[in-house]
């Protein structure tokens, strides 16, 4: 027991309440998920030798009945519960006619134990087995997958917690593992083929005649006009936020739909931890827990320095934990709407079965503004001063309507004040509220996009805006914006308008320093690049099989390399084997990521400590993204290991 | 003037095939044999291994864009405009037919087939280069031809799909045709489909009804109702008018150079 309570976390796993709601419904769903039912032994696995098989198995949602992939039969799969430190042993057998493989996300392993078929190893044939050892070298919350085809999308996802082996700082009395994920009963080649030939085939909030309609009433003729003319003639759609959306997708919690209601439990004035893993292969989520305060201690399994919020946007193959302390004897709704408004999926978190609270009304779908274009700014900031008396139509003409939205979120999303009467978070200490943007002085709800006046951004490299220069990506390529920028300390286009606070990837901060803190010798830049309206996703406007060299990267180095997002979608980019050093501003306390979300036209730095030598997938964690050719190899090289410990 | 067209085609379609024959050679790299002992710093993926991702796929599209029945008393007839292609983000094969059954404004049926080689250029267009096939009725008895295509096909800023193509025949007859549609939603699933189709000629072809300059102007509206994104019935009306020569042709054929058609049919792609 880590914390000095009188509860033990593992007893009140195993001994809590033993509620199974719905359970001949979901019986394919694993214990762990099942409430607070007592733990099967199938359903969490531990100790130094672990066994899972993947196969296909009938799974129900709801009324209707598919067929999932799992691990272990189970969607998701297995609780892998192991301790730093150890090494574990996993027999992976393939019960499937075709090839498999399952990837430790987000751990450090060697190579060859990565999991990624034709970069790490040939993959898993039918009827074979694979032995996966590795010591394990780090503590917190992860994930595995299948890296083949699209089988991660069919079920193959399980979580992992790794213990660590000094005490935990973060100090809780019960956990829940809270797996978000989408289903649907179509597969994801069939999904590539048909956005292959109808790009908005799965997008069922598109622009319509009725809404030109409504806004023409709302805001005027003209600025209308020329708002859907911009869209019109760049050949863009502004509601193109997820390619597939809700339209073929259910979303689950630890495999269960919203209408079964997965339900944690919790006691009163307990403090729990929620360990929040996106698995879904195609969807973002933005989630909040209405009523309570979320305060996240951790990031992609590293502790992080806690921050107190109200929503988090996580993106697929993210995790983060949260830490909330419910007081009253009341249910509270676990609410994850896609970043597209699509859909959502809801738990519940109550102190006894059977109660829910209230659902959130859904917002409305959000539209693309100015900055995921990377439309110049800069030139509207010069003329600041004489836009003074610039009216709000004519604003909106450059923008349209509600799209300014978007645009005017800095300043009421990162500086909201905590609202009093929320349950507070003892021992925990909230972050110093901080400015992160000044609004413009001269022009009220314009979001401020310059370093000026914030001395951590100032120290975000590409904070100031940067000229793409001219499109050399090929015709496979469909746009470049004018300038790309920094967007860490935005919530995202969509998000941060509700009057509470949202995370920002310019809050977080690592715990403790990581052991290499050089300044990074070399450079490297990657072009999100891609063609909507063609489904075509690339690097540098080159698919996989058209980037003839891995990516080099010298043993022992500590470069950093700058994603630039030439698209207008946002795409989570996962590099294997090492971590991304997100250059937030936060000096030596820079987070560690596995995962890191790109905004449209943003360009983010990471630093890479190059210490694990070897070949490395790098690749856009949506999967059929990835699929399409949004992946690279890293080559990890050389002899000479000078400079690491 | 026969010769010159000849060896004009034969140099585009030299210079449209040149890049695709080496795009279809993916670069050879330095693999390592899989059966050789790897040295600790061989870090070549060995050859026996997969592809960690299939972004090579061809996919297999077939669009039924208008197919549809035009009623009229004692006179109706039918119409289609359906493509198809195969192939890659870049490379494709296209397949292409349209026709009309009974048509007043032209003769009894006028149908024709093309088989093109396309490559995806310049972000939006898709160039073409093949052979078509067209075959009618004249004075009774049918016709046809053979023809060279170029064409562009693609999406033209402010969202209109353009289909163009210049058509050369075995003797040298050189004739175009234009169509523009535009996609206009009123809900998620209704839209308006908004139809321009145009074609000219260089000569006066009289086996094929064709005048010289501007031909014809067909203007075309049809709602339609997305049950699935892929079959949606529709109803709709078209203007179909013939100019100059070309409709001189037409009325001394018996027909009609200036018609309203109303129109029902069934748009759908898989």
């Amino acid at each position: 027991m880590k914390n000095g309570s009188t509860i033990s976390r593992r007893h009140l796993l195993k001994t809590a309440e033993a509620f199974s709601v719905l359970a001949a419904i979901e019986r394919l769903g694993p214990a762990y998920a099942q409430s607070n039912e007592a733990a099967a032994p199938s359903s969490e696995l531990s100790g130094s030798t672990i066994n899972l098989t993947i196969a296909e198995t009938p799974f129900r949602v709801d009324e209707k009945m598919g067929r999932a992939v799992t691990i272990n039969g189970m969607v998701p799969g297995p609780l892998i519960r192991l301790q730093e430190g150890e090494e574990v042993t996993l027999h992976v057998t393939n019960r499937l006619k075709e090839p498999s493989s399952i990837h430790w996300h987000g751990l450090l392993v060697p190579p060859e134990m990565d999991g990624v078929p034709g970069v790490s190893f040939a993959g898993i044939q039918p009827g074979a087995t694979f032995t996966y050892r590795f010591p394990l070298k780090q503590s917190g919350t992860y994930w595995f997958h299948s890296h083949s085809g699209t089988q991660e999308q069919d079920g193959v996802y399980a979580p992992m917690i790794i213990e660590p082996t000094g005490p935990d700082p973060v100090q809780y009395n019960r956990e829940h593992v809270v797996v978000l994920s989408n289903w649907s009963f179509a597969s994801g080649m069939t999904m590539i083929a048909d956005l292959k030939k109808q790009s908005g085939y799965f997008n069922y909030q598109r622009r319509t005649a009725l809404e030109l309609l409504s806004d023409v009433k709302r805001k005027g003729w003209k600025p209308t006009y020329e708002d859907y003319m911009m869209w019109s003639r760049m050949r863009m759609d502004p509601t193109d936020f997820a390619d597939v959306t809700s339209h073929a997708f259910l979303h689950l919690i630890n495999g269960r739909s919203s209408k079964s209601n997965w339900t944690a439990f919790f006691s009163p004035g307990e403090r729990v931890r929620l360990r929040f893993i996106n698995a879904a292969s195609m969807s973002i989520y933005d989630v909040r827990i209405p009523g309570l305060k979320m305060t996240v201690v951790q990031a992609d399994g590293q502790d992080v320095q806690p921050v107190e919020v109200d929503e988090f946007r996580i993106s697929a193959a993210e995790t983060y934990d949260v830490l909330v302390q419910p007081t009253e004897d009341r249910a509270y709704t676990i609410f994850a709407e896609t970043n597209d408004r699509s859909g959502y999926i809801r738990a519940t978190l109550a102190p006894r079965e059977g109660m829910r609270a209230e659902v959130p009304a859904r917002r409305p779908r959000p539209l693309h503004t100015m900055e995921d274009m990377g439309m110049n700014m800069k030139s509207m900031e010069r003329g600041g001063k004489s836009m003074q008396g610039m009216d709000k139509s004519a604003m909106e003409k450059t923008s349209g309507g509600k799209e300014m939205a978007g645009m005017n979120g800095g300043p009421k999303t990162s500086d909201a004040k905590t609202p009093t009467g929320h349950e507070g978070m003892p021992g925990m200490q909230p972050p110093p509220a901080k400015q992160k943007q000044d609004a413009m002085a001269d022009m009220p709800g314009m979001k401020k996009t310059d370093a000026v006046g914030d001395p951590n951004l100032v120290k975000v490299p590409g904070s100031t805006a940067v000229p793409h220069g001219p499109d050399t990506h090929g015709t496979t390529n469909q746009t470049v914006p004018e300038v790309t920028r920094s967007r860490l300390h935005e919530p995202g286009t969509g998000l941060g308008d509700d009057g509470w606070r949202v995370l920002v990837y310019t809050d977080l901060k690592a715990l403790t320093p990581f052991y290499d803190t050089r300044e990074p010798e070399r450079e490297l830049e990657i072009h999100i690049t891609g063609h909507m309206e063609r489904f075509i996703w690339s690097f540098d406007g080159k698919k996989f099989s058209e980037a003839s060299e891995p990516i080099p990267f010298r043993y022992g180095e500590r470069l950093r390399w700058t994603f630039v997002n030439d698209t207008m979608m946002e795409h989570p980019l996962h590099l294997h084997g090492m971590w991304m050093h997100l250059e937030n501003g936060a000096g030596e306390y820079i987070p560690r990521k596995h995962t890191i979300n790109i905004k449209p036209a943003e360009r983010v730095s990471v630093a890479i400590t190059a210490d694990a030598r070897g070949n490395w997938a790098f690749h856009c964690h949506l999967l059929l993204h990835m699929e399409v050719g949004m992946f690279r190899i890293v080559r990890v090289s050389g002899q000479d290991p000078k400079g690491i410990s | 003037m026969k010769v010159f067209f000849r060896l004009l085609l034969l140099a585009l379609v030299a210079s449209f095939l040149r890049p695709a024959t080496s795009m279809a050679q993916p670069a050879a790299s330095t693999l390592g044999a899989a059966s050789q002992p790897r040295a600790p710093d061989n870090l070549e993926i060995p050859k026996g291994w997969p592809k960690p991702v299939d972004d090579g796929k061809r996919e297999s599209y077939v669009l039924v864009d208008v197919l549809e029945f035009r009623p009229k008393p004692n006179n109706s007839d039918f119409r289609w405009d359906i493509e198809s292609w195969h192939g890659g983000d870049v490379n494709k094969l296209w397949l292409k037919s349209e026709g009309e059954r009974n048509t007043a404004l032209k003769a009894d049926y006028d149908i024709d087939a093309q088989i093109l080689y396309g490559r995806f250029l310049k972000k939006y267009y898709d160039f073409q280069v093949g052979l078509r096939a067209e075959t009618q009725m004249y004075q009774g008895r049918n016709v046809s031809r053979g023809q060279a295509v170029i064409g562009v096909e693609g999406l033209v800023p402010y969202n209109y799909e353009i289909e163009s193509a210049l058509f050369i025949s075995q003797n040298g007859d050189v004739s175009g045709r234009l169509t523009l549609t535009k996609d206009l939603r009123i809900t998620q699933r209704c839209v308006v489909q908004s139809r321009l189709e145009t074609s000219m000629a260089a000569q006066r072809v009289e086996r094929f009804t064709t005048g010289r300059g501007l031909n014809n102007i067909e203007i075309g509206f049809r709602l339609r109702y997305d049950i699935s994104r892929k079959f949606s019935p529709y109803a709709g009306v078209s203007f179909d008018r013939a100019f100059f020569g070309t409709a001189d042709l037409v009325r001394q054929e018996g027909g009609d150079p200036s018609q309203i058609r109303f129109v029902v049919g069934v748009r759908m792609w898989r």
